[in-house]
């Protein structure tokens, strides 16, 4: 197998500690810069990824500091790409981290939801709740929705099949994901199952 | 796609139809211009002077809705002038067979053979081939398809090998050359002008252009979007593209095929993934009520009589065995009857058909996994108030989506819904690992950087909590078909923790004696044509087999082929066989078999995918999708000589002209958008296709053109994408693309009293929303049929939630909730409106 540079990165980056990758790193021959604490990318380990916007698949670098995302920028090595990004793929960085007007400081996108929520019937505001509160909500809702419609026999024949539920999306996921969430909806007799392939 | 990216260098003439691709794929089309500095001409026909348009040689403007008109013109003008490639045509393609008799299409109805008015469907008994005889599977010991009867293979019987007559000159007026010569021998040049609003010169121009990519050596591409799927048509759109590549000897070539620019990231791994109504992963259908109620009625009604899919019974038995482990055995059927089975009605069950049973109480649940659908999809404003008689509502999502925040829409009363919603935070793309495809079918693995922010997770382990809990309730409860959920292989753990490279290897395949997942020891499969029918291997989705395949390294994506980073190009073709894995089998051009002649000779001499020495298939720059060489019983193997199955996925392994495969249309036909400005449709008797989907429903309010004469599009720009809910939480993206805009032309501007910047409101049977006016040049008014039509433009990518960035007026309350039949795909790019200065 041909080793790049980026590959290179990518195995040391995820077999070692990030100070090894930085020393590897600060061997090497692209480094046109004296390395000093000025230089953004200092002590960073950097983990390979793919554009989340159209399917052109373009390959990003994403660098990491401290267990925080420092950067996002094309990946050189990239076939495709060969290190550019679009300027919705150079913005990926802002759907983490975005600098907060007031102090200058960068701070974690305040418009990103990261904690459960949920909107009672006929309440106007969201409230905050457990992953546990929001699973067992859910699972609750589909099981007694699932059991109150389910059709087990049309004509003789087993069907097994609830019209009442339906779920929508997977183009955003990872393979894996969309394959656990088609698998989980298919078992409990869902037919409605569709993507963004559809629009 | 057929191709890939970096294929578009290899070609001669690009044809961008139906795309905005330096606008929507900025990046990849860099190969574009590789194409271009190598002396490579490019043609762009498109409604709007796009910034594509900007780049291309040729530009030609056509109206919204009317591609089929401008291909069918193309292929009448190819089979007039001889630019066809004969060898070609000839050898790998149906032109030779001969129809059934009784097949027709007639102008004066618009409809073809076999029309039940009833039903509103075809009867496509006519569109099959006129069979000559029928033969047996040879499925005695040794024989080819001795695997139907050893011990686990679940019983069927065989198909019918269907030979069909042919007439090799072409001559028989039932044969298909001679019935698609006649078919589009109504499509003139005047008559296309006439409905595409095209001038006669510019056409023939691009038709020229296009059709010299008819010489052998020379190849030409087609890059599409949703510009041509998006219509009440548009299966047959893509087709008709398809059958102009055939004519011209495009498909399966470097620099050729037909490439579907897709829109989403993994929108390709969502349709290899089947999640469809009515797909099963790897393009095999999921169980349905009419054909399919029983696993041996899936495989007798789904298995080919010849190609490559021969082997259907292999990936489903397969697929089953990983769906329900050790619980699936041939007595029980493998599971099957535990699946549910897709009712007669599946369409109602698809995107726009489900606001519908929403609409009417049926629907009682949803989920909504990184889509927006109260935005996205068409009729919006209905669909807002459809969603509000569910009783709850689930969206996984990064930011709140309007879908999550329906019930503050500024035309919702919250306090008047009932609907419980919960929001679910989800992990960002480099919070997690996983795989991805790209639209060139390139399987790529994304490396989790960093933990997600607070308590966002992904979504595979939102899926996992979720599923471990209903199987906690069903262990504990019971329901009906209990077994359906408790039967399930679910043990994707590593280390006690749900893991998607454990997904990856039931993706990939496996021996079932020598896998257990549980102590993560795993016998995975070299690739699919190991997959067998008799429960002893296991695989999610064949057409992955072989991408995730080192048993010695099973929880490094880094040495596994999905992980590669090579940049090895041979050929010099930009295939890089290297890089990452390309399905299936890590072919990056399929129906390469093509890009040779009937003897194995490459058309090309500089563009070699494949190559036939006289003793062998010796260059294999990429790896060839045909049948090149067979396996002894020794391990030895044994060249197959050049033979015309150069389409080996379908059953008479030649590529279709004429085709029983879509619901409305033997061969693309043109008809006019669901809300059209025309008064009728010069190629034939019907304005509308017979089989537009949904269009009876109350909900759509279908305009006609005396209320609404102005003809309307929709698009995206490079700066923000789709509904805007990720991109409108990127400070840096507002900045450069604040606000959402119509663009129209000088002249409607001046006739409405319109000022470039004034608000515009936008408006039809559906919907009324204030937009900022863009006047431009890049829009012109068109010539059809002897009127002035006038045609506008807008981008959808705002809606009312949101802090950065915000806007009440959802573009996609004004689109028609109405679809094609086959895709049930909405038609998003050609409806009516009418504007005013607001």
């Amino acid at each position: 197998m041909q080793l790049t540079r980026r590959g290179f990165f990518q195995a040391t980056a995820l077999a070692f500690a990030g100070s090894m990758a930085f020393e590897l790193s600060s061997q090497s021959e692209a480094l046109a810069v004296p390395v000093d604490a000025e230089w953004k990318l200092v002590n960073t380990e950097e983990y390979t990824n793919i554009c989340c916007y159209c399917s052109g698949g373009c390959g990003s670098i994403v660098s990491v500091r401290d267990g925080e995302v420092i950067n996002v920028e094309g990946d050189p090595d990239h076939p495709i790409n060969e290190g550019c990004l679009c300027p919705k793929g150079a913005a990926m960085f802002q759907l983490r981290n975005v600098v907060d007007d007031a102090t200058g400081e960068i701070i974690h996108n305040p418009e990103r939801k990261t904690t459960p929520m949920v909107r009672r019937p006929g309440a106007t505001e969201w409230e905050e709740i457990s992953w546990e509160e929001a699973i067992e909500g859910i699972a609750r809702k589909v099981k007694d929705t699932r059991d109150a419609t389910f059709v087990e026999k049309e004509k003789g024949v087993t069907v097994n099949y609830t019209p009442a539920i339906g779920s929508l999306g997977g183009s955003q996921q990872n393979s894996e994901e969309e394959y656990l969430i088609l698998k989980m909806m298919r078992s409990l007799g869902i037919v409605a199952i569709d993507n963004q392939a559809r629009v | 796609m057929t191709g890939h990216y970096c294929d578009f260098k290899n070609a001669d003439v690009i044809l961008t139809s139906g795309s905005n691709n330096l606008e929507n794929h900025p990046v990849s089309s860099k190969w574009v211009q590789r194409a271009l500095d190598a002396g490579a001409t490019w043609i762009v026909v498109d409604p709007r002077f796009t910034r594509t348009a900007a780049h291309a040689d040729i530009y030609c403007p056509i109206r919204s809705g009317t591609d089929i008109a401008f291909y069918g013109g193309m292929i009448n003008y190819i089979i007039e002038n001889d630019l066809w490639q004969h060898e070609y045509v000839e050898h790998y393609t149906n032109a030779t067979f001969i129809m059934e008799d009784g097949y027709e299409f007639d102008p004066e109805t618009g409809l073809f053979s076999g029309w039940d008015e009833s039903t509103g469907t075809y009867d496509k008994h006519t569109w099959h081939y006129a069979i000559e005889e029928e033969t047996e599977w040879d499925t005695s010991e040794g024989g080819s398809y001795a695997w139907v009867t050893e011990e686990g293979v679940p019983e069927f019987t065989p198909p019918k090998v269907q030979v069909a007559k042919k007439d090799p000159k072409m001559q028989d007026p039932m044969c298909v050359w001679q019935l698609m010569k006649k078919h589009y021998s109504r499509y003139t040049i005047e008559t296309v002008c006439e409905i595409c609003g095209m001038d006669a010169e510019t056409l023939e121009q691009v038709y020229a252009a296009y059709a010299a990519t008819g010489a052998p050596e020379k190849s030409g591409t087609i890059l599409y979007a949703l510009g041509q799927t998006q219509h009440t048509y548009g299966t047959n759109n893509t087709r008709i593209m398809t059958l102009v590549q055939l004519l011209l000897g495009n498909a399966g070539i470097a620099g050729g095929g037909l490439n579907a620019l897709r829109g989403e990231p993994n929108v390709q791994g969502a349709t290899d993934m089947a999640m469809l109504v009515f797909d099963f992963p790897g393009y095999l259908r999921w169980p349905n009520v009419s054909e399919s109620p029983s696993l041996r009625a899936w495989c007798e009604s789904q298995t080919y009589y010849g190609g490559y899919y021969t082997n259907k019974p292999k990936f489903m038995v397969s697929a089953l065995k990983e769906w329900f482990g050790d619980n699936a055995t041939v007595k029980n059927d493998y599971c099957y009857d535990l699946l549910p089975k897709v009712p007669a009605n599946g369409g109602d069950y698809t995107t726009m058909g489900t606001f519908h049973l929403m609409d009417s109480g049926t629907m009682k649940g949803y989920f909504a996994w990184g889509q927006n659908p109260v935005v996205s999809d068409p009729n919006s404003a209905f669909n807002r108030r459809a969603m509000s008689k569910l009783e709850w509502l689930v969206v996984a999502d990064w930011v709140e989506t309007a879908t999550a925040a329906f019930w503050r829409a500024p035309d919702m009363k919250p306090e008047d819904i009932q609907t419980e919603v919960y929001f679910l935070p989800a992990a960002l793309i480099y919070e997690k690992s996983g795989t991805i495809a790209n639209s060139g079918r390139w399987l790529q693995w994304r490396y989790k950087a960093a933990d997600p922010v607070g308590e966002a997770r992904p979504d595979y382990e939102i899926a996992d909590m979720l599923w471990s809990k209903i199987v906690e309730l069903y262990e504990a409860e019971g329901g009906p078909s209990a077994e359906s959920i408790t039967n399930v292989k679910w043990d994707y753990y590593i280390d006690g923790k749900i893991d998607p490279r454990a997904v990856s290897w039931a993706f990939n395949g496996y021996n079932v004696a020598g896998t257990d997942f549980a102590s993560g020891k795993v016998d995975l499969l070299t690739g699919f044509p190991q997959l067998k029918a008799d429960g002893t291997t296991s695989c999610a989705i064949w057409i992955y087999g072989g991408y995730y395949n080192n048993s010695d390294a099973p929880l490094d994506p880094a040495e596994q082929p999905v992980g590669r980073r090579g940049h090895d190009d041979p050929g010099e073709l930009g295939l890089f066989p290297q890089w990452a894995f390309s399905w299936p089998a890590n072919r990056r051009i399929i129906y390469n078999r093509a890009s040779a002649d009937a003897n194995g000779k490459p058309w090309n001499p500089n563009r070699v995918l494949v190559e036939w020495d006289g003793k062998e298939w010796a260059t294999r720059n990429d790896v060839p999708d045909f049948v090149f060489q067979t396996t002894n019983a020794d391990g030895t193997t044994t060249p197959v000589p050049p033979n015309d199955n150069a389409f080996f996925m379908k059953p008479e392994q030649h590529a279709n002209f004429i085709s029983y495969g879509l619901a409305d249309a033997a061969l693309p036909e043109h008809y006019e958008p669901f809300e059209t400005p025309m008064k009728e449709n010069l190629l034939n008797a019907r304005l509308n296709s017979p089989c537009v989907k949904f269009g009876d429903h109350e909900s759509v309010k279908k305009g006609d053109v005396e209320t609404y004469p102005i003809v309307a599009t929709t698009y995206s720009i490079t700066e923000h994408w789709q509904t805007g809910a990720q991109t409108r939480m990127c400070p840096a993206l507002n900045e450069v693309a604040p606000k959402q805009f119509i663009e129209l032309s000088p002249q409607l501007a001046e006739e409405k009293g319109i000022a470039n910047g004034d608000d515009v409101r936008v408006f039809n049977n559906r919907g009324s929303v204030v937009l900022k006016a863009l006047v431009t040049k890049r829009i012109v008014p068109l010539e059809v049929n002897g009127e002035t039509i006038h045609e506008v433009g807008m981008i959808h990518h705002w809606d009312w939630t949101n802090m950065y960035s915000s806007d009440d007026n959802v573009v996609n309350d004004l689109t028609p909730n109405v679809g094609d039949p086959n895709s049930f795909i909405p038609e998003f790019k050609a409806f009516l409106v009418d504007i005013e200065k607001a």
